[in-house]
């Protein structure tokens, strides 16, 4: 029986080892988990090590060694999705279905967990069930799921509201406002000439869209000009990065243009192979984009000498299974070669050694977006919008405490003023900008603007009222980081947890003046010594607001010089209990008397 | 010398390797007489410890007579330093932080092979335990960390020499790499 089914499964999979990822999700489809017969039929079936397959499944979220329940529901744990009263949404889904977050039912029927933020801030409380988006959680709709679980109703029979996904596209900018032609880009690309269209990309001033910022003209040089037989394209949808969901509407409703910008960047550097990787949360747009590459197929847009120029080149679409670190673009090339994602050593870069070894160019859902029409629009249009350093626009996924959350498209040089006047936000605290990975501005910031040369974004823009408590964000913050450490390296798979421990000592109220100032130098040792960004990033929630806010962080302070993190005399309890003890001795104070 | 430095030592959830590789100091000992002398340690069977400048902490935090000779240091020493590997990370001793300690106490007082008249010890002068061994900067605040397990006698000289000259103490990388 499972051996049919894996061998359907590797056939489908053409049995490349590098799609070990999407062979082991159809299985965790399958059988809930990844059995442990399974892991030996296909250590030999791709002839890769079980201890391979072991690392994967152990490696990404939403693939297990145990059986997960037959539904397998996941609640988004993102800030936005607290605020929107997912703690107690949790709780209420808990006893209504008899099953604690983390566990499986007696029974095998649901499990149920939390996750890391699924990209549905504008329209959380959000959540999965067997990897399908479920959004704007309420008591009805928990009530309603519940019942659909118990009925062991399928979930194909489920009633489609509760899966509705909206684009709340609510300001569209150049490039939101005019969709391009099908094909209209890749002609002018031809008509122009390549080395033409790349001159006018460098002339258009497009940087990587994704947040660092990388010039995409130089980036697809350096790529074009390396010595391969093979070359790759690959476009980052692992949209990770908490209060990140403009990607998702991207490849929603302009996916054929940011297909049509990966074909031009397979013109300018060589490539007859791309690859979208998907993040796993999004799920629920991945038939609807396989059919989308099947048309541009049909139409002559993808496979065989496109538009009769002589270009072959098509795409694959790869999906993740829950792991934030592989939007790092090191970490996502491994997680498509079928591996854990953990980050490269860097050097050599992707454009000179990425996929398969192979010269690479990794850019994100929107730096594509954004080649097409320039490729019809040219350089100078573009660049003529934005500031000196950052050309053209920026689209924003903006949620938090507002009331318009959702996508707003502007030319960089923008002012945080002007963007909450747009969607509607009041009586503001701070702001996270970039995500937990970027800053928290407070509202004495407000004149700042958005661009690469003051503040950059990929593109997450949460916004917090004066009702909320800094400390629970940026405790949600650094607990996201110490649970998606990849564990690679000591001073980040350490760190992020000590970080974390540290922050939630002070947050119990077990800190003193002495743990203010251990918890700076930990921010800085993980900062300055992790192997990639997640580390160098982990501690930005803590650094920023310690900045800002240090008088926060005092309240919560004890005047006495030290305090235990832990509860002293509550770690007695087994040996009195064991002991029938209750004596004076067998007592401790918390702090010295 | 009329102000000689005050030294204490103890060792908590430890093994006593910490202070045999202090005493291989051998000959340097002699030197260190000149400037220091030695307050509550097994060196001098002073029982309790009376204000000192120096308080070097050998072993983890295992049970409640830990916390109480923690904390006596802490309030006598001007600077407490955590010595080796147990005091630091909780070392050997908190392997047994993976294990229940109601299973642990089992398997030693009634269900352990060769276990008679199996009775969990009960005596009201037995410290209790703690349900897991803790490093001793999660109980009282340390000022320095000597790493090693154990520390090198040369770790120690570099690491007292500097304190007494009124250098911050730092170590040359052949005395922390340990492979």
């Amino acid at each position: 029986m499972m051996k049919t089914f894996i061998q359907k499964v590797l056939t489908d999979a053409d049995y490349q080892p590098a799609r070990l990822l999407t062979i082991l999700r159809a299985l965790q489809a399958e059988y809930q988990h990844i059995p442990i017969d399974a892991i030996d039929i296909l250590a030999d079936a791709l002839n890769i090590p079980r201890t391979q397959i072991i690392a994967v499944v152990e490696f990404y979220s939403f693939l297990h060694l145990t059986p997960q329940g037959r539904y397998d529901i996941l609640i988004s744990d993102s800030i936005t999705d607290r605020m929107q009263g997912k703690e107690n949404l949790l709780g209420y889904l808990s006893s209504a279905l008899k099953v604690k977050a983390g566990q499986v039912r007696d029974d095998g029927l649901v499990s149920l967990n939390n996750t890391s933020c699924t990209g549905m801030c504008d329209q959380g409380p959000a959540g999965l069930v067997n990897g399908h988006a479920l959004t704007k959680l309420d008591r009805p709709r928990i009530d309603e799921i519940a019942a659909l679980v118990e009925q062991q109703k399928p979930l194909g029979e489920w009633p489609p509201h509760l899966f509705a996904v909206d684009d709340n596209i609510y300001k569209a900018g150049l490039l939101l406002n005019g969709p391009i032609e099908n094909g209209a880009a890749i002609q002018a690309t031809y008509t122009r000439g390549i080395n033409n269209t790349l001159e006018e990309l460098d002339r258009a001033g497009l940087r990587g869209r994704g947040g660092a910022g990388f010039k995409t003209a130089m980036k697809w040089r350096f790529c074009a000009e390396e010595p391969s037989e093979q070359h790759f394209v690959v476009c980052n949808a692992d949209e990770g990065e908490p209060g990140t969901f403009k990607d998702r509407v991207l490849l929603n409703s302009h996916a054929e243009q940011v297909f049509e910008g990966m074909t031009i960047a397979a013109a300018i550097i060589g490539a007859n192979q791309g690859f979208l990787y998907l993040r796993g949360e999004y799920l629920h747009i991945f038939d609807k984009l396989q059919a989308i590459l099947q048309q541009r197929r049909n139409a002559g847009l993808l496979g065989a000498n496109i538009l009769g120029q002589g270009l072959d080149f098509d795409i694959e679409i790869r999906l993740g299974a829950g792991a934030y670190i592989c939007g790092e673009e090191s970490a996502l090339i491994e997680s498509m070669e079928g591996k854990p994602g953990i980050p490269r050593n860097r050097p050599p870069y992707p454009v000179t050694s990425g996929y398969l070894n192979q010269p690479t160019v990794v850019n994100n859902v929107e730096t594509f977006l954004a080649v097409a029409k320039i490729a019809i629009e040219g350089g100078d249009w573009f660049a003529s919008f934005g500031t000196e350093k950052s050309a053209g626009s920026k689209i924003l996924s903006i949620c938090g405490d507002c009331s318009r959350p959702g996508i707003y498209e502007y030319p960089f040089g923008v002012s945080i003023e002007q963007i909450l006047a747009d969607c509607g936000a009041s009586n503001v605290l701070g702001i996270q900008v970039g995500g937990p990975s970027g800053t928290f501005i407070s509202n004495q910031e407000f004149n700042r603007q958005l661009a690469f040369e003051d503040l950059a974004t990929g593109g997450s823009f949460i916004i917090f009222n004066n009702s909320r408590n800094i400390l629970e964000i940026v405790q949600n913050f650094t607990h996201f980081f110490a649970h998606e450490s990849c564990g690679f390296c000591t001073p980040c798979r350490v760190g992020t947890a000590l970080l974390k421990k540290q922050l939630d000592k002070i947050i119990e109220g077990h800190g003193s003046a002495g743990d203010v100032v251990e918890l700076e130098s930990l921010c800085q040792l993980v900062k300055s010594n992790s192997h990639c960004g997640l580390g160098q990033t982990a501690a930005n929630p803590i650094l920023s607001t310690l900045q800002r806010y240090p008088d926060v962080y005092e309240k919560q302070l004890k005047s006495i010089s030290y305090e235990p993190g832990f509860d002293l005399d509550g770690s007695l309890e087994i040996a009195r209990r064991m002991a029938h003890r209750d004596d004076a001795a067998a007592h401790l104070s918390q702090v010295e008397d | 010398m009329a102000n000689k430095i005050k030294v204490a030592t103890t060792s908590l959830a430890g093994c006593f390797g910490c202070h045999m590789s202090f005493l291989d100091l051998d000959e340097r000992l002699i030197a260190l007489a000149e400037v220091a002398e030695f307050d509550r340690s097994p060196i001098t069977d002073i029982e309790h410890c009376g204000p000192c400048d120096i308080g070097l902490i050998e072993g983890g935090v295992c049970n409640s007579e830990n916390v109480h000779v923690l904390r006596e240091f802490r309030k006598n020493c001007k600077i407490l330093v955590a010595v080796g590997a147990c005091a630091i990370n909780g070392g050997l001793p908190a392997m047994r932080n993976h294990i229940s300690l109601e299973d642990c106490l089992l398997e030693a007082y009634r269900d352990g092979i060769g276990v008679e008249n199996a009775q969990i010890p009960n005596d009201p002068e037995l410290p209790l335990l703690l349900d897991k061994v803790h490093p001793i900067h999660e109980v009282v605040k340390v000022d320095y960390y000597l790493p090693g397990c154990p520390p090198s006698a040369d770790v120690f000289w570099a690491f007292l020499t500097a304190l007494l000259e009124g250098r911050e103490p730092s170590y040359p990388y052949e005395l922390v790499h340990y492979d």
